[in-house]
């Protein structure tokens, strides 16, 4: 049977996401309010990138955020991307928001200043190998608790992560052509 | 493409299903900021007040677009005029996050828009039609928005542009593959732009909807027509209650096709900017720079 991953669609590149995951065989869907991830049976959810800080206020005023936060409690696989990231962190060092919070990573926003610090480059992920990294006004991870493990670093930043059913990339693997680190987060379910 | 023109244009798609608002004071961006804005563009004056005030209006002061830079974390972005490459110089030098060459200024050029291409910033530009929108993408452009008529809060040419935009779209795709020659040609455009919209549909960049939207039911009017997302100018700071209005045309831009939703983000939103139709203005702003 064909997997069900949700997408969560309030703002930013959700669609890039989608593209993805339609290009592997999987079926989306688009989580705008909270029926549709209560009323759907979903695998899987996939936090994209965006501005944090207006995901993060959508998805509480929408009426999502308890339902996410007990979903992914429960063991529901998810993958944040940037935004994403940001949302499921517990802390975020310069900035006194906390959104999921469900995972035990420390974020630090822009990390790489505006616009003239994006940068594109090929990193070594997991056990992957060289896989290209868009970042784009991009978070990183300074602080990890020991039940996390590192899967990438760039410039000894963390710059990818994963914590039981939880993974999260401050780059942007659905801005690529690459479809390793989606199959790696659907091996997961 | 260079690598920094891939980063520009994913810059735009990270802003997709969002709000750009006009803000000219830090507390204006920390309002816009806390009701969901995901970007912010600052300014001097808004449209509305340009247009009252007459005049020739430029390119803001540094100082406050910096003060605006340190009020928010969300990306800033600011005018030029169009063709004037010294001021999208100053604006790099501030490390802005988007340059927007607009016709709300006025313009230094009646020729000539800048090279966009020369720069690191990325850059969106206004279009009414496919042939301006992808005239700015030759150019360098990493995002369009429809022209809209700005400062009015009359929703008509922002719709028209869309429409046009789209139909002319759909034409392009309609075509057999030997005549986009002459379809190029006829849009002044290059043969390979006119070839990528034929394969993919769509234009190669972000789209958002600009000039004139002032309530939910605009906001949504224009992502149902296609839009990838929309700018609000003088509607929300010209309203009676600012704060109110902004997160409701935030989360109409989400819930776009939620009628429901839009009912009651619709309610009780005090005045909106009273605004001017279109044949009542002497200016037509989006016929500056084709």
């Amino acid at each position: 049977m064909k997997k069900n991953i949700g997408v969560l669609a309030v703002q930013g590149a959700f669609a890039e996401h989608i593209n993805t995951l339609k290009k592997l065989d999987i079926n989306t869907i688009e989580i705008r309010k909270k029926s549709d991830l209560t009323e759907n049976h979903i695998d899987g959810i996939i936090l994209p990138g965006g501005e944090s800080t207006v995901m993060g206020k959508l998805i509480n005023e929408l009426g999502m955020l308890n339902s996410l936060k007990k979903f992914i409690q429960d063991g529901l696989p998810v993958f944040g991307t940037c935004a994403g990231l940001i949302l499921l962190a517990k802390k975020i060092t310069n900035d006194d928001n906390v959104y999921i919070g469900t995972m035990d990573i420390e974020v630090k926003r822009n990390a790489y200043g505006r616009q003239l610090g994006s940068f594109h480059t090929n990193g070594q992920f997991a056990k992957l190998g060289q896989v290209p990294m868009t970042f784009i006004r991009a978070p990183y991870i300074e602080n990890v608790s020991k039940n996390v493990d590192i899967l990438a670093q760039i410039d000894n930043h963390i710059v990818a992560a994963k914590q039981n059913n939880m993974i999260v990339t401050s780059f942007h693997p659905e801005l690529t052509s690459d479809l390793n680190i989606h199959k790696y987060f659907l091996d997961l379910i | 493409m260079n690598t920094q023109y891939e980063l520009n244009k994913n810059l735009a798609q990270m802003l997709k299903g969002g709000v750009i608002m006009d803000v000219t004071t830090p507390k204006q961006a920390q309002i816009a900021e806390k009701a969901g804005a995901c970007a912010v563009m600052a300014l001097e004056r808004i449209p509305a007040d340009i247009r009252a005030a007459g005049g020739v209006s430029r390119m803001s002061d540094p100082k406050m677009i910096k003060s605006i830079q340190q009020a928010v974390s969300i990306p800033v972005m600011a005018k030029v005029r169009i063709g004037h490459f010294a001021e999208a110089q100053i604006l790099q030098a501030i490390e802005i996050d988007y340059i927007d060459e607009s016709e709300v200024l006025s313009p230094a050029d009646d020729t000539f828009h800048i090279d966009k291409t020369k720069f690191k910033v990325p850059f969106v530009c206004g279009a009414k039609d496919l042939g301006e929108a992808l005239r700015r993408i030759s150019e360098g452009a990493s995002m369009i928005r429809t022209k809209g008529e700005p400062g009015t809060g009359d929703v008509i040419q922002a719709v028209r542009h869309m429409r046009l935009i789209n139909q002319q779209i759909k034409h392009i795709q309609n075509l057999r593959e030997d005549e986009l020659f002459q379809a190029a040609k006829d849009l002044q455009v290059s043969y390979e732009l006119a070839q990528y919209v034929y394969e993919n549909g769509k234009l190669p960049v972000v789209n958002f909807a600009a000039g004139g939207i002032a309530t939910p039911a605009d906001a949504a009017l224009m992502m149902q027509l296609g839009a990838d997302g929309v700018f609000v100018g003088s509607g929300i700071f010209k309203s009676g209650n600012p704060e109110k209005r902004a997160q409701s045309i935030v989360k109409a831009v989400t819930g776009y096709t939620d009628a429901s939703i839009l009912a009651q983000l619709s309610e009780d939103l005090g005045e909106a900017m009273l605004g001017i139709n279109e044949q009542e203005i002497e200016l037509l702003m989006a016929q500056r720079g084709i």
